[in-house]
Order: structure tokens, then sequence, then C-alpha cells
């Protein structure tokens, strides 16, 4: 299988990590879910680090964001498909 | 407590052949399997580091580990570090101990503990001789301890006799995609076989903890996890935050690596203990395991340094550090072997990498297939490898403190 650039964890995940440095806005990008090994193509919207993460789908703001089949918190800002998510877009439920 | 010593040596037999790879280790005279020869130089307190600095100075290849505690300490706070400094010094990786104090009540109290082991151990005190004259007389003890153990020979041990523990460090999203599953696949397989296994970092489960609780041995072990995670979360954390913890938890080093929150954190962190495994028992800080072979859980604070040296106090002879931004931290008397699944770290900070598994990201090597490199990477270590940051001389030992001295 070809090297993908976005990586997740679980079926159920709205998020994904970059994997390959140097990832650009617009990049055709090839993910894999590590859980079953499917792939699927999804578009970057903007350069995103190595080890960060990008929305699956549209994320509203208020919304639980999924990751290892988990909650990780939630959206503080509506966030695009294709979109870096971080601190500025997603925080902890709890502190 | 002497039938107690006949009989571990019996035990660790029938134990051996296990898992079908042979190492080469120092087997102590507790029975117990140690897999570096260490003679150390073990101050009491912080007065008493000038000396042990200097008798390591005079006989090379003695090792000192000077600290900053050890003065009006009491109660549980006294207790953990007696047990700290006792369980460091009866390390299977330690051959053998002089302990410098500034007076001889405490310096006997770490000299009874150790000398438990069987293995030579000696105490000075300082006070009504002066540094000059106790470090003459543990000098001369030091070169006989360092002259005897240099005589004492690697025996064929089985590789399910070691104690492996683990806590990752300068975490990121690869951390929890490759280096932690690739820790959890090592237990998965060696823990059946026999060794004792551990992680901690009690705060770090923030975020994970049903699923923590979730994967003890029974509901009561479980509810005697929730009860540790809980104190915690009550004595430490809403006792004395000023913030929400953004930056600590994750911390600056995590975010940079591209981890948001501490659910993140703690779901990646967990992924150390493997798909089968279950802990067997809670251990305070600290404290060596008494339920057999098994994964334990110890309730430990998240730094690097603190953890492991509570780990190595506890008996464990090799670590395992995943990381992904790269943590460059080691201990005196533990191998602390480093991977990393981040492409970028292997790049950029090399020296401080012993296995590189950034191919699982890339998807050319698989999870179980790293687990197996880090098996074999155990074993080199185990046979004599030095790890890169024992190569580096990364020493770091830090105590943990529970409150102010009085």
């Amino acid at each position: 299988m070809k090297a993908p650039q976005l990586l997740v964890h679980d079926k159920k995940d709205t998020v994904g990590v970059v994997v390959v440095e140097g990832l650009k806005a617009g990049t055709d990008m090839l993910a894999v879910i590590t859980a079953d090994n499917s792939s699927f193509k999804l578009k970057s919207l903007a350069d995103v680090p190595i080890g960060h993460k990008i929305a699956l789908s549209e994320i509203k703001k208020g919304e639980t964001v999924w990751k290892y089949g988990h909650d990780i918190g939630k959206a503080v800002a509506n966030i695009k498909k294709g979109e870096h998510v971080h601190v500025h877009n997603l925080k902890t439920k709890r502190w | 407590m002497a039938k107690a010593m006949k009989k571990a040596p019996k035990k660790s037999l029938a134990r051996a052949k296990r898992s079908g790879v042979t190492i080469h280790g120092w087997r102590r005279e507790n029975g117990r399997v140690g897999v570096r020869n260490h003679v150390i130089v073990l101050p009491l307190d912080d007065l008493s580091n000038a000396a042990a600095e200097a008798v390591a100075n005079n006989i090379k290849g003695v090792m000192a580990i000077p600290h900053a505690y050890g003065r009006l300490q009491f109660g549980e706070d006294l207790e953990l570090f007696f047990r700290t400094l006792i369980g460091t010094g009866a390390n299977p990786n330690v051959a053998a101990v002089v302990v410098i104090g500034i007076e001889e009540g405490w310096t006997k109290r770490v000299v009874d503990g150790i000398k438990k082991t069987g293995k030579p151990v000696a105490g000075f005190g300082i006070e009504g001789t002066g540094d000059i004259m106790t470090v003459a007389k543990a000098s001369r003890a030091a070169k006989d301890f360092l002259q005897w153990a240099s005589e004492q020979k690697r025996a064929e041990c089985d590789l399910s006799e070691l104690w492996i523990s683990a806590k990752c460090g300068e975490s990121d999203t690869t951390t929890g995609l490759a280096s932690c599953p690739t820790v959890g696949n090592m237990y998965d397989k060696l823990i059946p076989k026999g060794i004792y296994g551990v992680f901690g970092e009690t705060s770090e489960i923030t975020g994970a903890e049903d699923l923590a609780k979730a994967r003890a041995i029974s509901p009561r072990v479980g509810r005697k996890w929730y009860r540790v995670w809980q104190a915690y979360q009550n004595d430490v954390i809403e006792a004395h935050k000023t913030d929400d913890l953004s930056e600590s938890q994750p911390t600056k080093g995590n975010i940079a690596g591209g981890l948001t929150t501490i659910e993140e954190k703690a779901l990646g962190n967990l992924e150390k203990i493997g798909r089968q495994c279950r802990y067997i028992d809670v251990l305070e800080p600290a404290q060596a395991p008494k339920r057999g072979p098994g994964l334990y859980f110890m309730d430990t604070s998240s730094a690097a340094a603190e953890c492991v040296t509570l780990m190595a106090a506890a008996g464990y002879v090799v670590h395992c550090f995943p990381t992904g931004q790269g943590n460059v931290i080691g201990n005196p008397i533990l191998p602390v072997i480093k991977l990393t699944g981040n492409p970028k770290t292997v790049r950029t900070m090399s020296e401080h990498i012993d296995l590189d598994i950034s191919g699982i990201i890339r998807r050319e090597i698989t999870i179980p297939e790293a687990g197996d490199m880090l098996i074999d990477m155990i074993a080199r270590t185990a046979n004599g490898r030095l790890t890169a940051a024992e190569a580096l001389g990364h020493r770091e030992f830090v105590l943990t403190k529970l409150y102010r001295s009085a």
C-alpha cells in the first residue's frame, strides 16, 4: 500500500492524524483507518504539521470530537471537513 | 527473612526457560536477575552529596547518586523517601552499595533495608568524623565492593525473569499510533511468559479513567485503582490548581506535537498496556510488587524522571520509554530504552532513540512486528548494550516529595 498522509484510529472517529512532514493545503490525502485497514480520500484545507489532526467531516461548535472511538473533548468553533483541529477549536470537557 | 532469601532462587529457576529467549544477566543473592552491575554511592541526604561524589571520584567505576532531600521529612513522605532509597540500593541492577549520611541513625536504616537482599552494603556517618575521614573510609569500602563486583559473572537467565517497566514522555499523536501500542504488544506477549510489568502516571489517565478501571483483573482491584485516581484529583489537582491545567496536561511539547486534550493524551498513553493485559494490583509509589508475575499499576507523577525513579526503586530492571517529540531521560541504575514512531524525531534527535519504529505510520511494519523488535532490543539491552541515555550520561534521579519538610 502507498504510504498514507492521514491515519485514523477507529471507524467512529471524526478526526485523523497527519503522519507526513510538510503537508500542504489542497493535498488530496490518502487516509487509512488502522482498525480495519480501510482507506478513503480527503482534501486538506490547510498546511498541517505532522502529528496534528484534521477533521474527517464537518463538526459543529459544541459537538463531541471522537478519536480512538472515544470522546476527546468538544468543538469550541465550527470546524469544516479537512480543517486543522487543535487547541483553537477543540477543548477538553473537564478542565 | 533468611528463609525467604533461600526460597527465591528456587522460584526463579522454576520460572526459567518460559520465553525461550536466553539472556545473560546477574543473578543476585535473593534470586532476582539484574542486567547491570553497578556499585553505587548513595547519599542519605542532600548534605552528604559532596562526600558521595568525592568517593565516586576516588574510585573509578563506582557511581554516586546525589539528590536533593532526606532532611526533616516525616510521616508518609518520609516512608516514601526511605522506600525509594532502599529500593534503589536493593534493585538487582546494583551489585553493592555504600551509603553516606550526615548522621548514623537514618544511614543505618537505609543500610539495613538494602542488606535484606543479601548484597554487600556499608554505611558511614559524617557527624563526629568530618567529610575527609568519611570519604577515606567509604572509598576503601567502595574499592573493595567494586573489585568484588567486577568478578561477578553474568549467568544464563530467561527473558521472562526480567521486570520491565513502561512510561512515556514528550508524547504526541504518534505515541498513540505507534510507540505506546508497540510497548502494549510487548506486554501482551511477555506478561503471559511470566515477566513483571508496570505502568503509572496517575494524572495522565485522566480522560481514560473508566477504561483503565475496566482493565483491572477484578472489580475490587479496579475500585482500588479508581480510589487512587480520585484521591489525586481531589488532593492534588483541586487543592493546588491555579488554572485549568491546559499548559501542564497536555504539556507545551505535547501540544506542539499535535495533542490537544488530556483525554486524547490519556487514550494514547493507555495503549501501553496492550489489548489483553490486566493489572493485578495497585502499588504505592516505589512499592515493590508482591502478587507475583503480571502487570501492575503504580501511583506516580507523570513527570518522566520522578516516575522512572519510582519504578527503579520498586525493582524493575529494564524500562521502555515511548516518546513522540523526543524526551531525553535516563536513570542511574535502570536502562531506559527509547522508542519513537515519529520520523521527524528520528531525524532530528537520533542520538536519543534506541528503536525507530516510524515504519508503523508509513504502514511498512505492523505493531506486532514492532513489538518483536522491542523484545529484541530488551534482550540486547539486558545482555549489555548501552542505551542512548546511558551512553549520553543521563542519570536523572528525582525523588517524589509528597509535602514540604518539617
